[in-house]
């Protein structure tokens, strides 16, 4: 059967190009793979080749045309003892279809993101449970431990993590109780580790992928994200990547710029991931084991300087916290500060400061950053008129910035003052001691904050 | 034209060459209409075809067994189909429809297939390699028999994250075969303009990995050194290497004006050392007809014909689905 050979499209932008060569003439035999043309793109000449068996029927447009647009027919190829003429003459361009043409238009809000959940402000646990003061760094090894033991599949890699017990200790113990099958050192080698972890993933495991700090990840970021985060949408929902990256994260004491680096916001950023930053040791133990147990990819962001604090831990069996679920600890009327990880610290202290001087402040610490309760956030807003934000993290482009415009979106009409944001400064980390207390944000910067928006 | 290069000592039965040629036929044909889809516009983006390089992955899919796995790179279309993935489903992704493996959402780099135990499909170059050594992890870790097959070509051979991986396979023995498709060129760079290695299974050797280099070009030949691989990763003796020597036809991928080598290069290899040709000369010595073989290129163009027209007719995803996949519930 006579067929038509249309102006080929030989770039993701061509619309239209110049055939500026025929390599072959009317009369010609040509095979699949011949080269038939050359034709000119906007960026550079690229050869045509025959797709099919046959004989060239006849050329419709001469070499050296130009802004010949793509799909406009330009040969016939005809079978043996065929005529070019028994193609009849050329049909109008075919065009790729257009969207309206094969799905109907879309709805106005069809782009528009689903609708957020509703406030939750259900306790963690029972009233009554009894409490034992524990370390983030034993909350931590007991969530570990516990999902270890609960699910064969579940293992833990790293660098130390093994006979070191772990470089801060999270994993003291856990090799002597769970083997070497399942407690693996591996080289210092975050790359490899962190894609292999995400195979392991994809393979019925659910690794639990230490990194020795968040600082090292950058190494194995294309892991994290261009692997775990996005496969699950790219597969159209066939596979997930349930694997938990975690360390400690930002900064910590005297370290200097290569180790003192807050990830919240570039993790937060990346849709297909969960990003957990607690605080307490209780959220540490909660958050760790449904991280585990999420079929998706967490990021955990521990601190080190947290780890050695102690807070209360309910004695239960089995101890979870839901994702997407703020803590508020402590209610007040006059200004809402919203922080997490140890900017937490930071907060719980100046509004104890704050309520010596007669101003109340509500405390939420998100837990979580992605998801994120906002819900919880503009509800207080709502109340108090007057929000600051508190965090360790470069300013620019930060979580703060980013929570800053949703309540501006959400409360506009509520607020009497900006939202303001204490963050770390524009800087990379300094190591001198003075100037690490500088570039870090401190309980002084909150009240001042607080002071500002409250006009007080 | 045929079969001149074929070794003669690699012998099978005709039944079998018969798939072979079949299987290499059903890529090669896919390719080709791939190809045509993409110049009326009705493919998108980035596409690169697998013709030239068939045999690879027809041989070394005629080693694997149940629950073996495999992963590759952007240049992904002959292993999908190649393990037996639906063609109609590879063909609409390609066009970015509902009836795509990834319903529309992954394209041409980004298809997946858990049922066919292919996973991916990967436009980062190198990054499947530790994926695929993770893969062989969970199998060592159940304590079963399989293995994965890790694709990738000369170009990802100089990143820095698979030697690292051969580090980590060999020190946990990890039942993983490393397959480098060395087509001679990452993108348009040839390989001696990119390293001073003279082969890329020999690095290898650095972290006590052994390998060879094979005639990609010959079925058999990739199917014999397949199955030398297998029975070393299936004895739980690591991993090992198949520096698999092959050729594209076509540019790296739709934009490329093919300008660092010559087409007499292209041409010489087609005529002399093309793995279907050689195939078909196999099976002509072995008495098969032409009206057979005419027989399976019109069962392939039917097929192919068919995915197309799938293509073409299944719809786009509806708007809904950009909001779906991003995450799964707990």
């Amino acid at each position: 059967m006579a067929t038509e050979i249309l102006m080929p499209a030989l770039s993701p932008t061509m619309e239209e190009g110049t055939l500026a060569k025929w390599l072959v003439k009317e009369g010609d035999s040509v095979s699949a793979g011949d080269i038939m043309a050359e034709i000119e793109t906007d960026k550079a000449t690229m050869e045509f080749e025959a797709v099919d068996d046959g004989i060239v029927g006849r050329i419709l447009v001469a070499e050296g045309t130009e802004a010949v647009k793509v799909n406009t027919p330009i040969a016939v190829i005809v079978e043996e003892g065929e005529s070019a003429n028994d193609i009849a003459a050329p049909a109008a361009p075919v065009s790729a279809p257009e969207s309206d043409e094969t799905t109907p238009a879309p709805e106005v809000a069809a782009n528009a993101r689903p609708a957020q959940p509703a406030v939750d402000r259900s306790p963690d646990y029972p009233e009554g449970t009894e409490l034992v003061s524990t370390t983030v760094r034993d909350a931590l090894r007991d969530a570990i431990a516990e999902e270890m033991r609960a699910d064969d599949t579940v293992f833990i890699m790293g660098e130390e993590v093994a006979e070191y017990q772990g470089a801060y200790k999270i994993t003291q113990g856990i090799l002597e109780e769970f083997g070497a099958r399942r407690v693996i050192d591996t080289p210092i080698t975050e790359h490899g580790f962190a894609g292999l972890g995400v195979g392991a993933s994809w393979g019925g495991l659910k690794p639990i992928v230490e990194f020795m700090t968040w600082n090292f990840a950058m190494q194995a970021i294309d892991h994290i994200i261009n692997s775990a985060a996005k496969t699950l949408y790219m597969s159209g929902g066939q596979m997930g990547s349930p694997i938990v990256f975690r360390g400690p994260n930002g900064a910590a004491a005297r370290v200097a710029a290569q180790h003192s680096q807050d990830y919240a916001a570039w993790y937060a950023s990346v849709p297909g991931l969960k990003v957990v930053q607690p605080f307490s040791a209780a959220d540490a133990k909660g958050l760790l084991k449904t991280a585990i147990r999420d079929p998706n990819p967490v990021v955990f962001l521990e601190n080190e300087i947290l780890y050695g604090r102690a807070f209360d831990v309910p004695k239960l069996d089995d101890f979870t916290i839901p994702f997407g679920k703020a803590r508020v600890w402590r209610e007040g009327s006059d200004v809402t500060l919203v922080s997490w990880g140890i900017g937490m610290s930071h907060a719980l202290e100046a509004a104890d400061e704050l309520a010596r001087n007669g101003i109340s402040a509500e405390v939420i610490d998100l837990r979580t950053l992605r998801p994120l309760d906002m819900a919880t956030v503009i509800e207080s807003v709502k109340k108090t008129n007057r929000c600051v934000t508190v965090e360790e993290a470069w300013p620019v482009a930060s979580m703060s910035d980013h929570i800053g415009s949703e309540i501006m979106r959400e409360a506009f009409d509520y607020l009497d003052a900006p939202v303001l944001k204490c963050a770390g400064k524009d800087v990379p980390m300094p190591y001198a001691a003075n100037l690490e207390r500088l570039a870090l944000t401190s309980v002084k910067e909150v009240i001042d904050a607080v002071r500002a928006v409250t006009y007080r | 034209m045929a079969a001149r290069r074929a070794s003669r000592n690699l012998v099978a039965p005709k039944k079998e060459l018969l798939k072979y040629y079949r299987d290499m036929l059903l890529i090669r044909r896919f390719e080709e209409k791939a190809g045509q889809l993409y110049g009326m516009g009705l493919i998108g983006g980035f596409c690169h075809l697998y013709i030239g390089q068939e045999a690879v992955v027809v041989g070394l899919e005629s080693v694997a067994m149940e629950g073996d796995k495999r992963i590759t790179t952007y240049r992904d279309h002959g292993h999908m189909l190649a393990c037996g993935m639906d063609a109609n489903g590879v063909m609409a992704e390609l066009t970015g429809r509902i009836g795509g493996y990834s319903k529309g959402k992954g394209g041409s780099m980004h298809m997946f297939s858990k049922e066919r135990d292919f996973y991916g499909g990967h436009g980062i170059v190198g990054a499947n390699v530790p994926l695929g050594a993770g893969l062989a992890f969970s199998d060592m870790y159940k304590g079963n028999k399989n293995v994965t097959f890790t694709y990738f070509g000369d170009g990802a051979a100089n990143q820095g994250q698979v030697y690292e991986t051969y580090n980590m396979a060999e020190l946990w023995k990890l039942p993983v075969i490393f397959v480098i498709e060395n087509n001679q060129y990452a993108m348009g760079t040839s390989v001696r303009r990119a390293t001073k290695s003279s082969s890329f299974w020999e690095r290898g050797t650095a972290f006590s990995i052994p390998g060879e280099q094979v005639d990609g070009m010959d079925v058999l030949a990739v199917r014999a050194a397949g199955q030398k691989a297998v029975k070393h990763c299936r004895a739980g003796k690591g991993p090992y290497i198949l520096e698999i020597m092959t050729y594209r036809y076509r540019g790296h991928s739709m934009s490329d004006p093919a300008k660092y080598r010559t087409r007499d290069e292209v041409q010489k290899i087609r005529e002399e050392r093309d793995a279907i040709e050689q195939v078909r000369g196999r099976l002509l010595d072995a008495g098969a007809t032409e009206a057979e073989l005419k027989a399976i290129d019109k069962e392939i163009k039917d097929i192919v014909n068919a995915s197309a027209e799938f293509a073409k007719e299944s719809p786009e995803p509806d708007p809904s689905e950009l909001w779906t996949d991003i995450t799964v519930d707990a």
